[in-house]
């Protein structure tokens, strides 16, 4: 389906275009690089949606299990559909404002900090497979893509509270620093058992890695392994019940006290494009991506991007869940979860991933 | 020909940021230039089809060493005048030092390891080659032992850390997170029992 559609744009819209525009010598990599600008904008358009509209989810969700209404006012043109056109008043309404930069604040790092905050994020989606022919770059080491380029988010929180010249945004970006730092390493340990039990370090193959069904998947085999790796995404990103980086309560808003408008926004956008980006992993490295879970019932069982964007769904739910109904951790006891904890979990589950898949244990590793 | 001028790009920037990070007068910049360098390091092993070794760089310098470096030169107050006071007094035995380093890395990866003849055989591998497999099949077979004496001295480098800060003993009141989460209610509330008084 999708692949037809794009072989339509290839062919009616973009050759013709690349063959009147630029000489016939380099026709070929003007298609190329044309073809991989217009994979990226439909990644990143939908992306972008999702994380606008999360915000708006996040709040009716919230609500709802508060017992509140949430966002009801904004309507499109004149009709209230549940407060639908709330993200884009609040687009608006943020474009609009200013930005103001502190006095004794490091000018260069602070405008830069909330797009180094951003662009990793962004960037990760590269490797990201939607099907097993629908991705952009299908390198071998996706994984360790995705490693490194999440663990680049944390320079944008360390840099926006250094430069902000603000006690309170420093201590912010202090807080953020240690706990990204930790909980890394039981993340990274995390994708270790994950790649011990597919054998490959490219996203496609783990989750072919997975083919059977609902119990396949590698979420039973290494269900210590899923609970870290997701509680660690929750704590990566700076959310609820982790969120001490902002700590409202404590240090008003954390890094990011300093930040107004756009700026302030790009900082909201990442938050939002990590979470989201963290479901994604979960869902393609333990609950099998595009996999369905009926595999074997005809109609039912046909893999489908539809079953990767439920999953994808679930888990972001899971994220608004926990921020509604945790209270957050005290910092020491981040700290002793994540070293203390998760750390030897990890350890211990990764040595039982091997010995399960050197002895051949079914029905997984047959 | 693309690739020629991403490598020069890259090679531009490595050296520019490279002499950013010891010319610029704010340490935390500093810190900040010589992350940039390592990207475009890493840029440049990618163009060699190194992409294990590219990534593992910026997973293992810019996403926690340098996190740490950034951590610990921000919490510092650093005064660069001071430390700038003797630069021409020190500038002679930094040449001499600078120039007994150039010789030494002339010497061990001089141009007889760079010439063309050496470039030339560099293999170009399909796409389906797995870099990483090969690294990680030589690590545990030919390189064995340097490997695993290696992954020990780090060991003992993590313990003697650990040690280091943990040299007083501890004197002050910490909460022990077992008991609090052992925590009953009958042992905190006690319910008394008493009748209603009336005047």
């Amino acid at each position: 389906m999708i692949e037809i559609v794009y072989e339509l744009i290839r062919n009616g819209l973009l050759q013709p275009l690349v063959s009147m525009l630029v000489p016939a010598a380099i026709e070929v990599q003007a298609l190329y690089m044309l073809e991989i600008l217009v994979k990226i904008l439909a990644i990143l358009i939908p992306v972008l949606f999702v994380v606008a509209y999360i915000t708006y989810v996040e709040r009716k969700v919230i609500g709802f299990i508060q017992g509140r209404i949430g966002p009801n006012r904004v309507g499109v043109f004149g009709l209230s559909v549940w407060g639908l056109g709330q993200p884009i008043a609040d687009a608006l309404k943020v474009i609009f404002k200013e930005i103001i930069i502190p006095s004794g604040s490091n000018k260069f790092l602070f405008i830069i900090a909330p797009v180094l905050s951003f662009a990793p994020s962004l960037a990760a989606w590269a490797v990201i497979p939607f099907s097993d022919t629908l991705v952009l770059a299908d390198i071998n080491a996706g994984l360790l893509y995705i490693l490194a380029l999440t663990s680049l988010a944390v320079y944008g929180v360390i840099i926006a509270g250094w430069a902000s010249n603000s006690k309170y945004a420093f201590l912010g970006a202090m807080r953020s620093a240690a706990q990204i730092v930790s909980y890394e390493i039981a993340m990274g340990f995390a994708l270790a058992g994950v790649l011990i039990a597919a054998g490959s370090l490219n996203l496609g193959d783990i989750v072919m890695a997975q083919d059977g069904s609902i119990i396949h998947w590698f979420w039973l085999p290494l269900f210590p392994l899923y609970v870290v790796y997701f509680i660690s995404g929750v704590a990566e990103t700076n959310r609820a019940p982790f969120d001490v980086a902002e700590g409202e309560s404590e240090i008003v808003a954390g890094f990011h006290v300093e930040y107004s408008g756009m700026a302030f926004s790009i900082f909201f956008m990442a938050e939002y494009a990590n979470m989201i980006m963290i479901a994604v992993l979960t869902s393609l490295l333990f609950c099998g991506g595009w996999l369905s879970p009926f595999q074997g019932i005809p109609v039912l069982g046909e893999p489908s991007i539809i079953w990767l964007l439920m999953k994808i769904s679930f888990f972001l739910f899971l994220f608004l869940w926990f921020r509604a109904t945790f209270p957050r951790y005290r910092y020491d006891q981040i700290m002793r979860l994540g070293w203390k904890v998760f750390i030897p979990i990890t350890m211990v589950w990764v040595v039982v991933v091997a010995v399960l898949v050197v002895a051949q244990v079914g029905p997984w590793f047959n | 020909m693309i690739e020629q001028i991403v490598f020069y790009c890259f090679a531009a920037m490595l050296i520019f940021s490279a002499g950013m990070v010891v010319s610029m007068r704010n340490p935390v910049v500093s810190v900040l230039f010589l992350v940039l360098s390592f990207f475009s390091c890493a840029a440049i092993w990618l163009l060699l089809q190194a992409e294990f070794l590219a990534i593992v760089l910026i997973l293992v310098y810019v996403g926690a060493v340098m996190v740490l470096f950034l951590f610990v030169v921000m919490m510092l107050d650093i005064n660069m005048t001071v430390l700038r006071e003797g630069f021409v007094k020190f500038l002679p035995v930094g040449i001499g030092v600078a120039v007994l380093m150039l010789i030494s890395m002339g010497l061990i990866v001089g141009s007889s390891q760079f010439d063309i003849a050496a470039v030339a055989s560099v293999a170009q591998h399909d796409p389906g080659y797995s870099n990483t497999k090969e690294l990680g099949l030589a690590l545990y077979t030919n390189y064995l032992y340097p490997f695993e004496i290696a992954g020990i001295i780090l060991l003992v480098a993590i313990i003697a850390a650990i040690s280091l800060t943990m040299r007083k003993p501890r004197t002050h009141k910490t909460p022990k997170p077992e008991k609090q989460v052992s925590v009953k209610r009958k042992d905190r509330v006690r319910l008394v029992k008493m009748k209603a008084e009336k005047e």
